[in-house]
């Protein structure tokens, strides 16, 4: 048993109580402590990638308990990959977070890193219900990371975000208990087994377990039509905030590509894949909704948002299509979603702070400080997340196009690309709104200038995006592997040694 | 013992989510603690409905199933929690907007 398996999850457990415990440290402490956590998270995920790069599937057995018995966590290459996802983006993002934004109250960096536990136990676990609370503890994090300004508009999204998920979390019981009532198993893996050998007149209360899910993962990863809450949500949220939350969707998403390939996967029998069907015409939806969206946003965070859920639907379109090249194409799409939005947000955190009392509003208003150099990275990013050469956007987009074959290509390509049309306009009108049409520069001597670090952490997570298009070669092979460790069900039912079978 | 659970169960969801549909932030809260004990009771309930069951292998030749009860422990203690954080917020809401509806604004007609 590998103790580097449990790591991600321990340390910032460790971490933020202590944070907690000496929520009276200076503030300076607390940022060390964090940043270092963060620092060692991404050697875990690095470590980790390099462990799961061999194929094996490695189960982390807590407690001794025989699986399927006791709870387990899971690593395989998918696992791996979200966890350098969401280590890499924690990283940069708490560097911005330190400039400032964790001062106006005692317990950033302890929810921070409560946060982070959540997401790494949601990518590490083996265990349908564990996989409930390690969203419950994400969710509460981010709760009280939302509401951080205590500001009107951050209250009644956080009201709406909460309830929503309460609901969500409710619907999310039902459906693992029925599904722990028609198998008597949470194991992930033994679920699968299960459900394959499976009675016929039990199919349809596992497919309602089944949809119940799809429900709750789908509030998560704002699919439509269950995307209500993410505008308002993101939106609201301070910058650091917003885009450390730019990995949550994919929690949701990652989250669905577990359950519907491994649980509901080929093996299933008559309910096999019952999902991506479904999947195919939503995605398909989000984008459009998404781009609708888009066209009528009001402020840079808006279009944002939009932006989140168009590339929400466009992942659920790799998945949908089900095939290991759709699927390593979609796993980079949300490498690279996952950095640049983030980025982005925060980028756009620093254009509205020099915006003034307009912040991210599109309107008219005084000039940026820095129009130069705010600009020019907003192009850049602008460029990627649209989907155009050179970045990574484009690549992932084409990976995806090209994996469409027949019918599907006629739907997928127009959509998918007047949608990166769409983009392309709304965030050309944003740029030229935001950096040329200003008036005259009058309260310039007010603005302070772009934070250094706030600056850097912003420009590394975008230059991330052409990492991923010089490092594409070695990504795409381990990212195939990935895919075809995912669709290839029999492995994970060989990890438990069931004695009836 | 099945079908008066059952519709237990129903009339404690239904009541639930027309709470929870009320836009007011005392029946939301008052439907969601509805509805996750409707939720806590189904839990319990896959495990199999039995009476007088110990849920300790071994001592009687008929036993319950134990793991239900842990997950409704669970998932008791992560509603209490976030019921109680519902009601901070939704308190710090009250005090910003004036208002009791979770739009954080009167409906206007």
């Amino acid at each position: 048993m590998n103790h580097l398996l449990i790591l991600p999850i321990v340390l910032p457990l460790l971490v933020g109580s202590f944070l907690v415990l000496g929520h009276r440290l200076k503030i300076n402490a607390k940022r060390y402590l964090s940043v270092f956590s963060c620092i060692l998270l991404l050697f875990f995920a690095v470590a980790l990638l390099h462990l799961a790069g061999d194929g094996q599937i490695r189960l982390y057995v807590l407690g001794g308990w025989q699986p399927p018995f006791g709870i387990v966590l899971m690593l395989d290459r998918l696992a791996a990959v979200m966890l350098l996802a969401n280590a890499v983006l924690a990283l940069l993002v708490l560097l911005y977070a330190i400039r400032g934004v964790d001062e106006s109250g005692p317990n950033f960096h302890a929810l921070f890193q409560f946060q982070l536990l959540g997401i790494n136990g949601a990518f590490l676990t083996g265990d349908l219900f564990n996989l409930f609370v390690f969203f419950e503890i994400l969710l509460i994090a981010s709760y009280a990371l939302l509401v951080w300004d205590n500001s009107r508009a951050q209250l009644k999204a956080g009201m709406h975000y909460v309830l929503l998920n309460l609901v969500g979390s409710a619907i999310f019981l039902i459906g693992i208990s029925l599904l722990y009532g028609v198998t008597g198993t949470l194991n992930m893996a033994d679920l699968a087994g299960r459900v394959a050998s499976a009675e016929e007149s039990v199919t349809p209360l596992l497919a309602a377990a089944g949809f119940l899910l799809l429900i709750v993962f789908g509030l998560k990863a704002a699919m439509l039509p269950l995307h209500f809450w993410l505008p308002a949500t993101y939106a609201a949220a301070v910058g650091p905030v917003a885009a450390l939350f730019a990995i949550m969707t994919k929690v949701g998403l990652y989250a669905i590509l577990r359950v519907f390939s491994l649980i509901f996967g080929d093996s299933a029998g008559p309910i096999a894949n019952f999902a991506q069907a479904w999947l195919w015409g939503l995605a398909g939806l989000t984008i459009i909704m998404g781009s609708l969206g888009l066209l009528a946003a009001r402020s840079l965070q808006h279009v944002l948002s939009y932006l989140v859920i168009v590339s929400v639907g466009t992942l659920l379109a790799g998945f949908s299509l089900g095939t290991v090249h759709s699927l390593s194409g979609m796993l980079y799409y949300l490498l690279h979603s996952t950095w640049v939005m983030g980025g982005l947000f925060l980028l756009v955190d620093l254009v509205a702070r020099q915006r003034g009392s307009a912040a991210g509003a599109l309107i008219t208003t005084s000039a940026v400080r820095q129009p130069l150099l705010l600009g020019s990275l907003f192009f850049m990013a602008a460029i990627a997340v649209v989907g155009l050469p050179p970045f990574s956007g484009f690549l992932g987009k084409l990976m995806l196009l090209q994996a469409a074959e027949g019918y599907q290509r006629f739907m997928l390509w127009p959509i998918l690309l007047i949608g990166g049309f769409v983009a392309l306009v709304v965030l050309s009108r944003a740029g030229s709104l935001v950096f040329w049409r200003s008036k005259d520069p009058v309260e310039l001597v007010l603005v302070p200038k772009a934070d250094k670090v706030q600056f850097i952490a912003c420009l590394t997570l975008l230059l991330t995006s052409v990492l991923l298009v010089v490092l594409a070669n070695p990504l795409l092979h381990y990212l195939q592997a990935t895919a075809e460790q995912l669709l290839d069900v029999a492995p994970y039912l060989d990890l438990i040694k069931r004695g009836d079978a | 013992m099945e079908i008066l659970f059952a519709i237990t169960l129903g009339i404690m969801t239904a009541c639930g989510v027309y709470l929870v549909l009320r836009a007011r932030i005392f029946s939301v809260v008052l439907g969601l603690t509805l509805l996750s004990y409707a939720v806590n009771l189904f839990i319990f309930s896959m495990g199999r409905l039995t009476s007088g069951a110990p849920a300790v292998i071994g001592s009687v030749a008929e036993h319950a199933d134990p793991l239900p009860q842990a997950l409704v422990l669970t998932a008791i203690v992560i509603g209490f929690a976030m019921t109680a954080f519902v009601l901070v917020l939704a308190l710090r809401n009250l005090k910003l907007s004036n208002t009791d509806h979770v739009d954080s604004q009167e409906p206007t007609p």
